[in-house]
């Protein structure tokens, strides 16, 4: 899109998708975290067909704003329709930031099991991490001003795009 | 004034911040609850940690079991600490006055007080007097109102019948006396049923009930017929003052749920008790265990309800 200085979502998903493709096996357990990482993880999904079902996580329960910002107008249900116990599970999210959506859903993941391991996929890396988290599978790595975000957005086709929002001051 | 001037249950942005009657509440905060809800129900994990640290004080001042235990199950599974208190053999028997009981239970940093009381407007009056960061949760007063009752039964119809766009639902047996009622009349109409239907001796219905927005029937045949939804009401004995009924066998032949009256509603009807159900009186038991009945349901989405409820006041400042 021209003026556009954001990638195309669709380009950092076909590179994902071949950074993970030597590391997901049949049994490992994609879990997409709500809402855009769940589209994420449809998609991987899709490409890299593991035998396990795709997993959704909605970690509102789990944050540790609840206390300053209330919970989210529209939490959904977290699906995960296989035994986590002993399982490999790759998380996956659109946009990796401060790391407390990962922290969250680290701990709720936890609830369900003990994995054998969890690694950590994202569409876009954006740095400014507050927590000691990383991933393993990055579609690219952007720096953006504080008070910039970005933002996971799918048409009605499934088309994913990246939206760049200025925050309010 | 830091509430919202027209709604003492909703703070300055219009969010809940204390649950006292679901008349006058947006339909927008009743459809978040029961959306709320719905991830609460069959999930695997039980308890999740959004409560930890703070402190749910049950506070009843009247009898009940199953809703002061369900509370308490939805305050654990957010992982809330439960204190409850049975004040009726406590200290109101010893005097102490209601705002006293209050202030002293303040005093000990509760967050949130679910209140039963037999008065109605207990928890109102509870409401106005707590300090800004708690927060209050109506679980029955007097005749008033339900609301977290009012709202499972809700969330149990439209578990079963998706919408309440299409729907003619009959409220039977004792409205007069029924909080539960008055909650289910004010969350249909603003979510938007179409028809809804009180049905009842005239003794036990309240006088101009109609201006509720509801159709009267004294006949039990000819209310039920076609309905969608069935919720019995228990007949309060406990709360009628001389002789508003001949008998409870008389009752039960004019108002109780039988399978052939029952066969006069839709053959997918489903049909509601908030309990405790007083079985050969308002219902037969081979309706309350039969293949409409969703009472059971019920007292599970209850569960999911209060949770929801709990969640979204305690993040509202």
């Amino acid at each position: 899109m021209p003026g556009n200085p954001l990638p195309d979502a669709e380009q950092l998903l076909t590179a994902l998708i071949e950074q993970m493709r030597p590391a997901v096996g049949p049994d490992t357990g994609l879990i997409g975290i709500h809402t855009g990482g769940v589209w994420v993880a449809e998609r991987l999904h899709q490409a890299l067909k593991p035998k396990t079902p795709a997993a959704a996580l909605d970690v509102s329960y789990y944050r540790d704003d609840y206390a300053a910002r209330g919970l989210h107008r529209d939490v959904k249900r977290s699906e995960i329709p296989f035994e986590v116990e002993g399982r490999d599970l790759i998380l996956v999210d659109d946009v990796l930031y401060t790391g407390r959506t990962i922290r969250a859903a680290l701990n709720e993941l936890f609830d369900y099991g003990r994995p054998a391991s969890v690694r950590l996929a994202a569409l876009v890396d954006r740095g400014g991490r507050q927590l000691p988290i990383a991933a393993q599978f990055i579609g690219a790595t952007l720096t953006l001003r504080p008070g910039q975000n970005i933002a996971l957005k799918r048409d009605a086709k499934g088309r994913l795009s990246l939206e760049l929002r200025e925050e309010a001051k | 004034m830091w509430l919202h001037p027209s709604n003492p249950q909703l703070d300055k942005k219009g969010q809940l911040h204390h649950l006292l009657t679901l008349e006058g509440l947006p339909a927008e905060i009743l459809w978040q609850i029961l959306d709320t809800a719905k991830t609460f129900v069959g999930t695997k994990v039980k308890k999740v940690p959004l409560l930890r640290g703070k402190s749910v004080f049950n506070v009843f001042f009247e009898p009940s079991t199953r809703t002061r235990t369900t509370f308490e199950i939805a305050a654990k599974r957010l992982s809330a600490d439960v204190i409850n208190l049975n004040v009726t053999v406590s200290s109101q028997s010893k005097g102490e006055s209601l705002l006293d009981t209050v202030d002293n239970l303040s005093a000990m940093h509760a967050d949130m007080f679910v209140v039963r009381h037999g008065e109605s407007g207990a928890p109102h009056f509870i409401a106005r007097h707590v300090a800004p960061d708690i927060h209050v949760i109506n679980a029955g007063d007097g005749r008033h109102s339900h609301p977290t009752q009012g709202l499972l039964d809700m969330y149990t119809i439209r578990h079963y019948k998706k919408d309440f766009s299409n729907l003619r639902v009959a409220i039977v047996g004792d409205i007069l006396h029924s909080r539960v009622a008055r909650s289910q009349i004010h969350a249909l109409a603003t979510l938007g049923c179409p028809e809804i239907r009180v049905i009842g001796p005239k003794t036990l219905l309240p006088a101009h009930v109609e201006q509720l927005g509801v159709h009267v029937f004294h006949d039990m045949r000819q209310g039920l017929k076609d309905v969608d939804v069935v919720t019995m009401l228990r007949l309060q004995n406990e709360r009628m003052q001389g002789a508003l009924l001949p008998s409870a066998q008389e009752f039960y032949k004019y108002y109780g749920l039988t399978q052939d009256k029952l066969a006069l509603a839709k053959p997918d009807a489903i049909v509601l008790h908030p309990g405790p159900m007083n079985r050969g009186v308002e219902i037969d038991s081979s309706v309350a265990d039969g293949r409409q009945s969703v009472i059971l349901p019920q007292v599970t989405f209850g569960i999911a309800v209060r949770m929801a409820v709990m969640s979204i006041m305690a993040g509202n400042k």
